[in-house]
């Protein structure tokens, strides 16, 4: 049964009632999704945050300010970074960067730098990436402990001029295979602890009048 | 409206006979792309059969009001807000899995195989045939997802069924196996991709032309 040759009309009509009914199914999903995408993301990075945190804090009820701050030399993204500052009653407890490692093998790398407030580094975890499966992938969690070696590092030790990998010098491992990525991830963790040894007390201060802003805002 | 027995047979073949990846070697990127572990071919696969199903059912009601020349963009009219609104569901429900899926799953839209059989199909065939060679065709390319991640899996990372949680809850997370094996790393790199999937093709000839040679045997014995 051939189906005919159609008829114009009704094509038109198919194509304007199906885009009609196309945009109003993704409307409808888009509201229904919205909130729980964002729900889902926001549930992430806390959990992610955690992660980055020295062991004593995590899960503390900490209050966490977003602060946006640009650095592209320090911090790897000519974009808006978000700077997340933990205090606990006002004292800053941890600061928590999610840096760009712009120089990621297939693509730039997304970081969480965890830092304390006396400079060493208290965790680093890979947030995306799209290093090569089984080779550069190790910077990811889940496949091994190699980001595990920058817990308790700072710029004093070892010193800067060995914040490197093992190959260039430096008192890091890298992944074997994954020279570039290593090489990228140990260059971001450094610079970022650059930028925060360069403008901690400016991100403190910041904080502080972030908070105290939300806190005059509440009814 | 009933389908007689050789109807049947032919709606049907989609899930074996002319299965769309695995005989027509259609739809193979996001199937090379997507299948390093079952728990991300079964989630795509699943999509993906939601999708034929939806898109090719309505085209074939469609079929005797639409000009020829309009039915690839009202075929891609559908793909694309179905496809949009999975790709939404799976964010806010599996956003886990989200993840892992990446770009294939917006890329369902331009999937060959489902194009092919909204055209092929759906622009000839009564709906209720369309639907059941839809769902043939849907289950044929998740038998393909599951297949081939099952084998890429087992090698590259000896274990089966990781991250099912993010798919179906925390309570399934005891149906993971994990092999006292650490895998080889190339199944589950994109070499091991067209590995695997050589190996299924094998299979599948071997086992089709055992059959194919059997029928033949018959077909002489009765005739002669």
């Amino acid at each position: 049964m051939a189906g005919g040759e159609g008829n114009a009309l009704l094509t038109a009509l198919a194509a304007v009632v199906l885009g009609a009914a196309a945009v109003y199914a993704v409307r409808a999903a888009h509201d229904w999704s919205d909130e729980r995408i964002a729900a889902n993301e926001r549930a992430r990075v806390v959990a992610r945050l955690n992660s980055v945190l020295e062991p004593a804090l995590r899960g503390r009820d900490l209050t966490t300010t977003v602060l946006a701050v640009t650095d592209e030399a320090l911090l790897g993204t000519g974009e808006p970074v978000d700077v997340f500052v933990l205090t606990d009653r006002g004292a800053p407890m941890a600061t928590v960067f999610a840096s760009v490692a712009p120089h990621g093998y297939n693509a730039a790398i997304d970081l969480l730098i965890g830092v304390a407030p006396i400079g060493t580094v208290t965790g680093v975890r890979a947030v995306r990436h799209r290093e090569t499966k089984g080779l550069g992938d190790a910077i990811d969690i889940a496949r091994s402990d190699w980001m595990l070696q920058f817990e308790t590092k700072a710029l004093t030790s070892p010193p800067p001029e060995r914040w490197a990998i093992v190959q260039d010098e430096g008192e890091f491992d890298a992944i074997s295979g994954a020279t570039v990525t290593s090489r990228a991830v140990v260059a971001a963790v450094k610079n970022t602890l650059l930028y925060f040894e360069q403008h901690r007390d400016e991100l403190y201060t910041r904080a502080a009048e972030a908070a105290a802003a939300a806190e005059t805002n509440e009814p | 409206m009933t389908l007689t027995s050789s109807r049947w047979q032919e709606a049907t073949a989609p899930l074996w006979r002319d299965n769309m990846a695995l005989a027509q070697l259609l739809g193979l990127c996001p199937l090379l792309a997507v299948t390093t572990t079952v728990v991300n071919g079964l989630a795509l696969g699943l999509a993906s059969a939601a999708v034929v199903i939806v898109a090719s059912t309505t085209m074939a009601a469609l079929q005797r009001a639409l000009k020829p020349a309009a039915r690839l963009p009202i075929a891609l009219l559908i793909l694309a807000g179905l496809v949009t609104v999975v790709d939404l569901f799976t964010a806010a429900v599996f956003y886990d899995l989200h993840g892992a899926l990446g770009i294939f799953l917006p890329l369902i839209v331009v999937n060959s195989g489902l194009l092919a059989h909204a055209e092929n199909v759906a622009s000839r065939r009564s709906v209720a045939f369309t639907f059941l060679s839809a769902l043939a065709t849907g289950l044929g390319f998740l038998l393909a997802f599951i297949a081939l991640g099952a084998v890429r899996e087992l090698v590259g990372h000896g274990s089966l069924l990781t991250g099912i949680e993010l798919l179906a809850g925390d309570g399934y997370r005891g149906l993971t196996l994990e092999l006292p094996y650490g895998g080889m790393l190339v199944a589950i790199l994109p070499p091991g991709a067209f590995f695997g999937m050589g190996v299924l093709l094998a299979v599948r000839s071997h086992l089709t032309s055992k059959r194919a040679a059997r029928d033949e045997r018959i077909t002489a014995g009765t005739s002669r």
